[in-house]
């Protein structure tokens, strides 16, 4: 005690300090970074959509509001096809997830995380390769098709890739866990309680189903849908390696403008009418399908 | 049950039967349509090609599995991936925990503003981000290299694995800390004895997450990358004068890994329940 009694006076005012500037000092370096290299872009990015001028005699601040609605009405079809092709790929891919995630959660048993794990095996090959791989499948001369036309099942002329069909099929399958695995989780956690009790109120399976299962399992749609569609419709990898020239989407022209046309203002203000259109979507899309509304009314 | 009509009971149980068929039979269906790609990246790694374009079955081969790094400027992007996912995964590993451990153990001004930042950063779009963080670049006269690669490939991680580790802090006990500061250990010493060894399994995940995002991206990294290629924007150029068959195998390697990890993870895991559970039962 006589050794304790000196000791802990001057630890106490120290230690009371770091546990107020603790908390500060931990999230510093992350937070700078993420300050330094994730809000400030997005300031020197709204900055370079109000120049003017060109690569060779340099850009210049100019508050050039014409960047946008140039850049609007030149790609406004590149800016639907991004919303088509994104959500028409978030569409499929729910309704293809939805059925087998409801099969593993309720009826794969003990095999339930095996069943998880082979879903997300094949995305742990490059993103890249697993787009060219489908590139390779759907070729016209490519080992799907091939054989079924030397068979004559189908005409010489058909094809797949460099339609919006090949577009949306890849992009629905690029974020195809995004949508099954928290379309997963809400079933998974449903009370398996409340399924016997509609049973058991003589509900048929299609009814148990419609005013049980698929209410509780809203929310998880509600996430699948945001995590499929957001990158869904900025992807252009897909539409470049599995699309046409008919097929651009809006993620592909900010990066000509930027890599190939050195457009920086143009592609400056692409990318931002593209940032506020999504962040618009997102508002509108929480306040009409917020989950807590859902679950509410 | 017993009340219905036997008819009824028995289309009921043919029902159910093919019912019973339909769902496994379609998610099944499902798993070959995610593993398609892959299968074809596996199998066209045998292909006896001549020449770089590599879409055409001309026959079996193991000469590029002898000979996996035989492109020379292919070894150099993948080097040049493994190198900037190393330093990215380990430097947002290092951010993105010590953010975790803030917000779990404190309450403080800002916590809000961090989380939507986080949320923000994880929903932004990929190319938007990519396209700011050049503008900036050019603003700042940096010149884009390795470095910017890292910069970005950090930015983008953090919050991945902030969540990861925060997920695994849910239930953390504050009291160990506490008992371990009481008995006289430094805070260095008790995040080192006590914090770090009971969340170590969601830092590894967050770490192999980050990891694995960083290897992988091809958008933003594309925008800041300069002349310097990683293996995916070396795959990609590739694609127009023909993919040498060495992509599939190094893919293949890289698939394989992962199928490594992930299934030693999921043993480990239920090894750990198991023993958990008996630790309870005693």
């Amino acid at each position: 005690m006589a050794v304790g009694a000196r000791a802990p006076r001057q630890p106490a005012l120290s230690s009371r300090l770091g546990r107020a500037l603790a908390p500060y000092l931990l999230i510093l370096p992350g937070g700078a970074w993420m300050l330094l290299f994730f809000l400030l872009p997005i300031v020197t990015l709204a900055i370079t959509s109000l120049e003017s001028g060109d690569f060779i005699n340099g850009f210049n601040f100019t508050w050039n509001f014409g960047n946008y609605s140039g850049g609007l009405s030149l790609y406004s079809t590149q800016f639907l096809h991004a919303v088509e092709f994104g959500g028409a790929a978030t569409v499929v891919a729910l309704v293809v997830s939805y059925p087998a995630a409801y099969w593993i959660a309720f009826h794969a048993g003990p095999r339930k995380s095996a069943y998880l794990l082979a879903v997300l095996l094949p995305f742990f090959v490059s993103f890249v390769i697993r787009t060219l791989s489908w590139g390779m499948l759907l070729s016209d001369n490519g080992p799907l098709f091939a054989p079924l036309k030397s068979a004559h099942l189908l005409p010489l002329e058909f094809h797949v890739l460099a339609t919006p069909v090949a577009v949306t099929g890849g992009l629905a399958y690029t974020f195809f866990p995004f949508m099954l695995l928290p379309v997963y989780a809400s079933l998974e956690k449903i009370d398996r309680g409340l399924v016997e009790a509609a049973q058991d109120l003589f509900a048929s399976k299609f009814e148990v189903f419609r005013r049980v299962i698929f209410p509780l399992s809203v929310p998880g749609v509600f996430a699948g849908v945001l995590l499929t569609g957001i990158p869904a419709v900025a992807d252009y990898v897909n539409q470049d390696l599995l699309g046409g020239v008919g097929t651009t989407m809006v993620g592909r022209v900010i990066e000509t403008q930027f890599q190939v046309n050195i457009n920086y203002p143009l592609a400056a203000s692409l990318a931002f009418i593209f940032m506020l259109g999504l962040l618009a979507t997102l508002i509108l899309y929480q306040r009409l399908f917020g989950t807590e509304q859902i679950m509410g009314g | 049950m017993a009340g219905k009509p036997r008819s009824h009971a028995r289309t009921a149980n043919w029902r159910r039967r093919l019912g019973s068929l339909v769902l496994p039979g379609y998610t099944h269906l499902v798993m070959l349509w995610l593993f398609a790609p892959i299968i074809v990246m596996v199998i066209f790694g045998f292909n006896d090609t001549h020449g770089r374009l590599n879409i055409v079955w001309t026959g079996f081969t193991l000469k590029w599995f002898a000979d996996p790094f035989g492109v020379t400027a292919l070894t150099n992007a993948v080097s040049m991936s493994l190198v900037t996912a190393t330093i990215g995964a380990f430097i947002s590993t290092v951010l993105g925990t010590m953010i975790a451990l803030a917000s779990h153990r404190y309450a403080f001004r800002g916590k809000a503003l961090l989380d939507a930042i986080m949320i923000m950063n994880i929903a932004a779009s990929e190319v938007v981000m990519g396209a700011a963080l050049l503008t900036l670049f050019i603003a700042g006269n940096v010149p884009l290299g390795p470095v910017t690669i890292v910069l970005a490939q950090v930015m983008f991680s953090i919050p991945f694995v902030a969540i990861t580790v925060r997920a695994r802090l849910v239930g953390f006990d504050n009291s160990l800390e506490e008992a371990a500061q009481d008995l006289g250990a430094s805070p260095l010493t008790t995040f080192m004895l006590v914090t770090l060894p009971i969340i170590f399994p969601g830092v590894l995940a967050a770490a192999l997450l980050a990891f694995a995002l960083c290897l992988d991206d091809y958008v933003i990294t594309s925008f800041v990358s300069g002349n310097t290629l990683t293996f995916p924007l070396w795959v990609y150029g590739a694609t127009r004068l023909g993919v040498p068959p060495q992509v599939n195998v190094i893919g293949t390697f890289i698939f394989l890994a992962g199928v490594v990890l992930a299934i030693s993870f999921a043993v480990i895991r239920s090894w750990r329940n198991r023993q958990l559970a008996r630790e309870s039962a005693l």
